[in-house]
C-alpha cells in the first residue's frame, strides 16, 4: 500500500464518517440530545454522539492502514486517524458554511439556528474552525487507542461504556438514591447532576471501573476457579444468595421507584410475554408472523369485554376469571388463523400474517363492528384486578367495589406482570426441552426432513401458533387492565415489528435473549425520552446490522452455548 | 422370502420429462438391495416416491402389503421406512444428540401440557429417549460428540449421524442415498461392514443408491439398474456384471473410467 | 394404519376450514352485490366514477408492483422497503414541485411542471434504492429467505423514520397543478382530469419499462439473470450490476408512482408508503410474482376491486361506513391469493423451482 493511497483512503473514510454525522444532525438527533448532559457542564449527549462518530471514524481509518508496513507505521496510523477525524469535522463545517448562505431549513426541518450554534460552539460562522479541530483530535484519539496494548484497551472501553450508561440513567439512579434518605441524597447529588453525571462523579465512575477491570483481569481467573472449586453446598448457597438478592430487589423495586419506572417495567414484562410467544413461532418453529399483535389485541379485547363496567362490557366478571378465558380465546384464534396459513411457506407466510393482523385491527376499529368493540372510541372502564371479594355489578360506568386490595396502580400491576412473565418463561423453557420443542426446531431447520422423520407438520405448526398466541393473549389481558381501556389504533403493525426486533436482538430461539431484548429495545427507550423519538430508526438500523453481522442474536441460544462449553472442555482436556 | 416393499408400474413426471417410467420393483424382506444407474436415471426420484416426498403420478407402492402412495411422509415414516439424503440434510443448528432425538419423535407420546408440568411420566420418557439416543450415537461411532452442533461435525461424522437419526425411527426398511459419497476406499469399506451389521444384527432391510461399484457389488444381494427412468435389468451382482444391456447403458459408458466418473459426479454435485 | 383418529380429524378440519373460507368470501361478494343492486342507490354514473377512480388508483399500484415483481424475479426476495422508496420519491418531488409552483413555472409550462418532478422523484428513489441494496441486501445474498426479508423490514423502518427525522411527522400539502383541475367530458361523463392524466402517465411509464426489459441489452440481461444467475455470469453478464439496475429501475417506477399518488391525494407524509406498498405487493402476487405484465394487470384488478368493493358488496350486507373497510378488502385479497393461488391469476412465469 502506497502512502498517498492510504491518505486518500482516510479522506474517503472521513467523508463517510462526516456524512453519518451530518445525517445524525439532520434527523434532529444532535439538537434533541444536546438538551441532555453526559458530564454536566463538560459535554452534552449531542456533542458526545458527534465526537463518538469522529473517534470511530479515526479508529476505522487507522485500522484500514493495518497492512501498511515500514518503520513509520504507528505514525502513519495516527495520521490516518487524524485525517479521517478532520474530514468528519470538515464535512460538518462545510454544512455550516452552506447553511449560512442558503436556507437549508426550507427542506430539512432540523437545520435550525440551534443546530448551527451547537456545531459552532455558539460562536457563529467565525467559530466554524473549532469543530474540525476537535474532530481531528478525536480521530487521533481513536487511532491512538488502537496502538494501546490490549490490556489497556479493555478497561478503557469498559470504563467509557459504564460512564455513558451511568450518565444516560442518571435521572433514574438519582431519584432512587434520593428516596433512600438524606445521607444517600448527598451522595446522589455529588455524583449525579440534573441530566447527567457531575465531573466529580465522572472521574469516580471512570477510575473505579478501570481499577476493577484491571484487578479482575489480574485476579479474576483465580476467583472463578475458587468459586468453581467450592463444595456443592457452597455453590448452592451462593446461588440461593444471588436469587434472594434479585428477588429482594424485584419485590421492593416498585415501592422505591415510583409509578413511572413501575409502568416501564410492566411494559417490558408485557413485551417479554409477547416475545416469548413469538419466540415459539419464529424462534423455535421458524415461522415469521408479522400479524402477531392480533393475538395481543384478542387477549386485550377479551378481558376488556368481559370485565368492563363501561357501555361495551358483555359480562362483568373479575379480572382473574377473565384471564384464563382470554388466554383460551387467543389460543383458539391462533388455531383459526393458523389453519389456513400453515400451508404457506416462508416469506409469503410473513406477508399473509401481516395481512391478517391488519384485517383484525381494521375490523376492531371500524364503525361496522362498533356496537361490539367500541370502534375508534375503544373499550373503556376495564375493571382492575382485585385481591379479595368483588362487590356485585351495580350499573354501567360504576366500577365494582373491591373488598380487599385493588391492584389499581402500575406498581401493583407490576407484580402480576412480572409473575406472568416468569411463569411463561418457565413454560417456554419446558416446551423447548420437550419433544415438541425439538420438533419445532427441526421444522425450522428443514421441514421436509422433519416430516420424513414422522413429525406431523400441520399439528406441530398449529401448536406453535396456538401456544404463541396464548402467551401474547396473556400479555394483552394484562395490558388491558393496566391501561384500563383499549383502542384498536394501539394494535398497529409496529407492535409486531417491535416483538420481531426484540427476538432478533436477543437471539432467535433464546429465552433469556427475549428478556434481554425486551429490556434493551422496550425498556431503554421508555426510560430515555430523548432516545424514544428515534427508536424506530434505531430499530430499523438494528435489524439490518443484526442480519448483516450476527443473525443468531446477542445471546447465543442453548444449543450454541452447550457447544461453546463443549469446545472449552475439549481444549482444556487437550491441555 | 416375502417382499417388504412392492412397486407396480410406478411413473413420475416433471412436466414433459418422465423421471421414472413404469418401474416394477420388489425388495425381499431382510435383504440388501441396490439401485444403480447413470446420473439422472431417476434413482433419487424413485426414493422420493417411496418416502412420500414426491407422490408418484401412476402406479402403486405397497409396504408390507399396504398401499402407501397416497400417504404423507410423516405417515410413511411411522410405518417403518426411513431414509438418508444424497446431500446431507441434518438439522444444522441442533446438536448431534438433538438430531437423533427428533428421530425418536414418533415414539414419544407426552403432550405439551404434561411436558410443561414435568410429570414423572414425561421425565421417564425423556430419560429413556436420551439413553436410546446416546446408544445410537455410540452405535454409529460418535461417542462423546453428542453436544456438538451438527453443522460443526466433520463430513464423515455427519453421514453417520444422518444414519443414526434414521435408525432412531426404528425402521424396517432403510433407504440410503449414496452413503459412501465423498468417502475414501477405507471409509467405504467400513461403511460396507456397517451396513451389513445393520441387516444382520438389527434385521433392517436396506435399499441403497450407490455409485461406488466396489460397495455395490460387494454388499448387494440384488441390484436393479435404471436408465432414463426405466428398469433395464435386475439380478444378482454377477448377473448384472455380465448383462449386455447394463454394460452398454451404464458400465459400457463408464466402466473403463469408473473412478473418473465418480470423481466427476462428486464435483458436479458440489457445483450444483 | 397407524394414523390416529385425531390426525385424520385434523386433516378434515383443515380442508373443511379452507373450503369454508372460500364459500364465505364468495357468498359475501354475491349476497352483498345482490343486496346493493336491489336497492339501486347508486346510478350507473357513480359506478363509472368508482371504476375510473379504481383504474387511476390501480395504475399507480401497478407501477409500484413492477419493482416488487422485478426484484422478486431476480433475487426471490420480498423488498419490504419498496413502499418506502415510493415515499422518498414523493418527498423528493414535493420540494421541486413546490419551488416550481412558487416561481410560477408550473402554471406557464404544465407539462414540464409535471415531468420535472417525476424525473427528479425517479432519480431520488433510484439512488436511495441503490444505496439500500448495497448496504442492506447485497451482503445477504444466498442467506435463508427470512434473513433478507428481516433486513428489508429494517430498511423500511429506517427509511420511514429517517424521513420523519428530516421532514417531521406532519403532513405536507402537495402543490396542485392548475391545468389539471376540473374534469373532462368523455362520452357525456365528467371525469376528473387528474385521474385521466395519472392513468395515462402510469401507462406510459409501464410501456417504457416493458420496452426496456424486453428490447434493450440491460433488459435482456435482467431476464437472463432471473432465469439463472450462474449461467448468466458465465455468459459474461455482470450479475451485480444487473441486480443494481433492476433495483434502480423498479425504484424509478415507484418514485414516479409517488408523484402520481401525490397528485391524486394531494398530501404526503413519512408513513405514506406503507399501505400502497402492501397493496402493490398484493397486486404483484395477484398477477403472478416475477411476471411483469401480470403486475400491471394485478394492479388494475386490485384498484378497481378496492374502489367498487365497499359500495358493491359491503354496503349490500348492511355494513355502515363500508369505505372504512376498503383496506381490509385489499388485505383480504392479499391473504386469499397467498392461501389459494400463490402463483397468481396469470401464473408464475418465473418459477420458484430452485428457490
Amino acid at each position: 500500500m502506497k502512502k498517498e493511497n492510504f491518505l486518500w483512503n482516510s479522506i474517503k473514510t472521513g467523508m463517510l464518517g462526516g456524512s453519518i454525522a451530518l445525517f445524525i444532525c439532520l434527523i434532529g438527533m444532535t439538537e434533541v440530545f444536546s438538551k441532555r448532559d453526559v458530564i454536566e457542564k463538560v459535554i452534552t449527549l449531542g456533542q458526545f454522539v458527534l465526537l463518538a462518530t469522529s473517534v470511530m471514524t479515526g479508529l476505522i481509518a487507522s485500522r484500514q492502514t493495518s497492512q501498511l508496513v515500514g518503520e513509520n507505521r504507528s505514525l502513519h496510523r495516527l495520521t490516518a486517524g487524524l485525517v479521517a477525524g478532520l474530514m468528519t469535522g470538515v464535512v460538518l463545517a462545510l454544512f455550516v458554511l452552506a447553511g449560512d448562505k442558503v436556507n437549508i431549513r426550507a427542506v430539512f426541518l432540523n437545520a435550525t439556528p440551534g443546530l448551527y450554534n451547537i456545531l459552532t460552539f455558539e460562536k457563529g460562522v467565525s467559530g466554524v474552525w473549532v469543530l474540525p479541530v476537535i474532530s481531528a483530535v478525536s480521530g487521533l484519539i481513536g487511532a491512538a487507542f488502537l496502538l494501546l496494548p490490549q490490556a489497556a484497551q479493555k478497561p478503557l472501553t469498559q470504563a467509557t461504556l459504564f460512564l455513558f450508561f451511568m450518565a444516560l440513567f442518571s435521572g433514574l439512579f438519582r431519584v432512587v438514591l434520593i428516596n433512600q434518605g438524606t445521607n444517600w441524597e448527598k451522595i446522589a447529588k455529588y455524583l449525579y447532576g440534573q441530566t447527567g453525571v457531575t465531573s466529580e462523579g465522572a472521574l469516580i465512575f471512570f477510575f473505579a471501573v478501570v481499577i476493577i477491570s484491571v484487578l479482575w483481569s489480574w485476579r479474576g481467573q483465580s476467583v472463578k476457579t475458587s468459586v468453581a472449586h467450592l463444595p456443592k453446598g457452597g455453590k448452592l448457597t451462593l446461588r440461593l444468595l444471588a436469587f434472594a438478592a434479585i428477588g429482594y430487589v424485584a419485590l421492593g423495586l416498585p415501592q422505591v421507584s415510583g409509578p413511572f419506572i413501575a409502568q416501564v417495567i410492566v411494559t417490558v414484562a408485557l413485551f417479554i410475554l409477547m416475545g416469548l410467544g413469538l419466540n415459539i413461532t419464529l424462534g423455535f418453529a421458524g415461522l415469521l408472523d408479522l400479524g402477531f399483535v392480533a393475538f395481543y389485541a384478542i387477549g386485550a379485547y377479551t378481558v376488556g369485554l368481559l370485565t368492563s363496567y363501561g357501555p361495551f362490557g358483555l359480562q362483568h366478571i373479575s379480572f382473574w376469571a377473565a384471564v384464563p378465558i382470554a388466554v383460551l380465546v387467543a389460543m383458539a384464534a391462533g388455531f383459526v388463523l393458523g389453519l389456513p396459513v400453515l400451508g404457506v411457506r416462508g416469506d409469503y407466510l410473513a406477508i399473509a400474517t401481516l395481512g391478517f393482523g391488519e384485517i383484525v385491527r381494521l375490523l376492531a376499529g371500524s364503525d361496522f363492528l362498533a356496537k361490539y368493540f367500541g370502534g375508534p372510541q375503544g373499550v373503556i372502564g376495564i375493571q382492575k384486578p382485585c385481591l379479595g371479594v368483588l362487590e356485585p355489578f351495580v350499573k354501567i360506568d360504576v366500577p365494582r367495589v373491591c373488598n380487599g386490595i385493588e391492584l389499581g396502580k402500575p406498581q401493583d400491576i407490576y407484580y402480576v406482570a412480572v409473575a406472568a412473565a416468569l411463569l411463561i418463561a418457565f413454560v417456554a423453557w419446558r416446551l423447548r426441552e420437550s419433544r415438541l420443542g425439538r420438533a419445532w426446531m427441526a421444522i425450522r431447520e428443514d421441514e421436509d426432513v422433519a416430516e420424513a422423520l414422522g413429525v406431523n407438520l400441520i399439528q406441530t405448526k398449529l401448536l406453535a401458533y396456538m401456544l404463541g398466541a396464548a402467551m401474547a393473549g396473556l400479555g394483552g389481558a394484562i395490558f388491558a387492565t393496566l391501561i384500563g381501556s383499549i383502542f384498536a389504533s394501539s394494535m398497529q403493525l409496529i407492535v409486531s415489528i417491535n416483538v420481531v426486533s426484540l427476538i432478533i436482538v436477543g437471539g432467535m430461539g433464546s429465552i433469556p435473549g427475549v428478556i434481554v431484548g425486551a429490556i434493551a429495545l422496550i425498556g431503554l427507550p421508555e426510560l430515555l425520552r430523548e432516545v424514544s423519538e428515534f427508536r424506530y430508526l434505531l430499530y430499523g438500523m438494528t435489524l439490518i446490522i443484526m442480519m448483516l453481522s450476527k443473525p443468531e442474536g446477542l445471546w447465543p441460544s442453548q444449543a450454541a452455548k452447550r457447544e461453546l462449553h463443549h469446545v472449552e472442555a475439549s481444549t482444556e482436556a487437550e491441555l | 422370502m416375502a417382499p417388504i416393499l412392492t412397486a407396480k408400474k410406478v411413473t413420475k413426471r416433471f412436466g414433459g420429462l418422465v423421471a421414472v417410467n413404469t418401474v416394477d420393483f420388489e425388495i425381499p424382506d431382510k435383504s440388501i438391495v441396490s439401485i444403480i444407474g447413470p446420473n439422472g436415471a431417476g434413482k433419487t426420484t424413485f426414493f422420493n416416491c417411496i418416502t412420500g416426498f414426491g407422490k408418484a403420478d401412476e402406479g402403486e407402492i405397497a409396504f408390507e402389503g399396504m398401499p402407501i402412495q397416497r400417504l404423507r411422509p410423516d405417515q410413511i415414516s411411522r410405518l417403518g421406512i426411513s431414509r438418508t439424503y444424497q446431500n446431507i440434510r441434518l438439522f444444522a443448528e441442533m446438536t448431534a444428540l438433538e438430531n437423533i432425538l427428533v428421530g425418536q419423535h414418533i415414539f414419544l407420546n407426552s403432550s405439551w401440557l404434561s411436558a410443561v408440568l414435568g410429570t414423572p411420566r414425561v421425565r421417564k420418557e425423556e430419560k429413556m429417549a436420551l439413553d436410546e439416543a446416546q446408544r445410537l450415537l455410540d452405535f454409529v461411532g460418535l461417542k462423546g460428540q453428542g453436544d456438538l452442533l451438527a453443522r460443526n461435525l466433520p463430513y464423515g461424522a455427519q453421514r453417520r449421524l444422518e444414519i443414526a437419526r434414521a435408525l432412531a425411527t426404528k425402521p424396517k426398511l432403510l433407504l440410503l442415498d449414496e452413503p459412501s459419497a465423498g468417502m475414501n476406499p477405507r471409509e467405504s469399506e467400513d461403511l460396507t461392514a456397517f451396513i451389513r451389521r445393520l441387516r444382520d444384527e438389527i434385521g433392517i432391510t436396506i435399499l441403497l443408491i450407490e455409485h461406488h461399484m466396489r460397495v455395490v457389488m460387494g454388499i448387494s444381494e440384488q441390484i436393479t439398474v435404471l436408465d432414463y427412468g426405466e428398469k433395464i435389468a435386475e439380478g444378482t451382482p454377477k448377473e448384472i456384471q455380465s448383462n449386455p444391456r447394463v454394460i452398454e447403458a451404464y458400465l459400457g459408458r463408464g466402466a473403463a473410467t469408473e473412478g473418473m466418473a465418480t470423481a466427476h459426479e462428486r464435483h458436479s454435485k458440489k457445483a450444483g | 394404519m397407524r394414523t390416529s383418529f385425531g390426525e385424520r380429524m385434523l386433516d378434515l378440519i383443515v380442508s373443511g376450514f379452507l373450503w369454508g373460507i372460500r364459500i364465505l368470501i364468495v357468498s359475501v361478494i354475491v349476497i352483498g352485490t345482490i343486496g346493493t343492486l336491489r336497492t339501486g342507490q347508486y346510478t350507473s354514473e357513480q359506478w363509472i366514477d368508482f371504476v375510473v377512480f379504481g383504474v387511476a388508483q390501480g395504475s399507480i399500484y401497478a407501477l409500484i408492483a413492477l419493482g416488487y415483481t422485478m426484484v422478486y424475479g431476480i433475487l426471490r426476495m420480498i423488498n419490504f422497503a419498496h413502499g418506502d422508496i415510493f415515499m422518498t420519491g414523493a418527498f423528493g418531488a414535493y420540494f421541486i414541485a413546490t419551488w416550481l409552483t412558487n416561481t410560477g413555472f408550473v402554471d406557464a409550462n404544465p407539462v414540464l411542471g409535471l415531468l420535472i418532478p417525476i424525473l427528479f422523484a425517479m432519480g431520488i428513489a433510484a439512488a436511495i434504492a441503490m444505496l439500500v441494496e448495497r448496504i442492506a441486501y447485497r451482503p445477504l445474498r444466498g442467506a435463508p429467505r427470512l434473513v433478507p426479508l428481516i433486513s428489508a423490514i429494517g430498511a423500511s423502518f429506517f427509511l420511514e423514520y429517517a424521513f420523519r427525522g428530516f421532514f417531521g411527522p406532519g403532513k405536507y400539502a402537495y402543490p396542485p397543478i392548475k391545468a389539471l383541475e376540473g374534469s373532462w367530458e368523455i362520452f357525456g361523463i365528467g371525469i376528473l382530469k387528474v385521474q385521466i392524466v395519472v392513468t395515462i402517465a402510469a401507462f406510459i411509464m409501464m410501456a417504457i419499462l416493458y420496452f426496456i426489459v424486453m428490447f434493450t441489452k440491460v433488459g435482456k440481461a435482467m431476464r437472463a439473470v432471473s432465469e439463472n444467475k450462474d449461467t448468466a455470469a458465465l455468459m459474461g453478464i455482470d450479475v451485480n450490476r444487473i441486480i443494481v439496475s433492476t433495483f434502480a429501475l423498479g425504484a424509478a417506477m415507484a418514485g414516479a408512482a409517488g408523484v402520481l399518488f401525490s397528485l391524486v391525494y394531494r398530501q404526503i407524509d413519512f408513513f405514506m408508503g406503507f399501505t400502497p406498498g402492501i397493496k402493490a405487493f398484493t397486486a404483484a402476487v395477484l398477477g403472478g410474482i416475477g411476471n411483469i405484465p401480470g403486475a400491471m394487470v394485478g394492479g388494475l384488478v386490485l384498484g378497481v376491486f378496492e374502489s367498487i368493493g365497499p359500495s358493491l358488496f359491503l354496503e349490500g350486507l348492511g355494513i355502515t361506513r363500508p369505505y372504512q373497510l376498503k383496506d381490509a378488502i385489499a388485505y383480504t385479497m392479499l391473504v386469499m391469493i397467498l392461501l389459494f393461488r400463490p402463483s397468481g391469476i396469470l401464473g408464475e412465469r418465473l418459477t420458484t423451482k430452485k428457490a
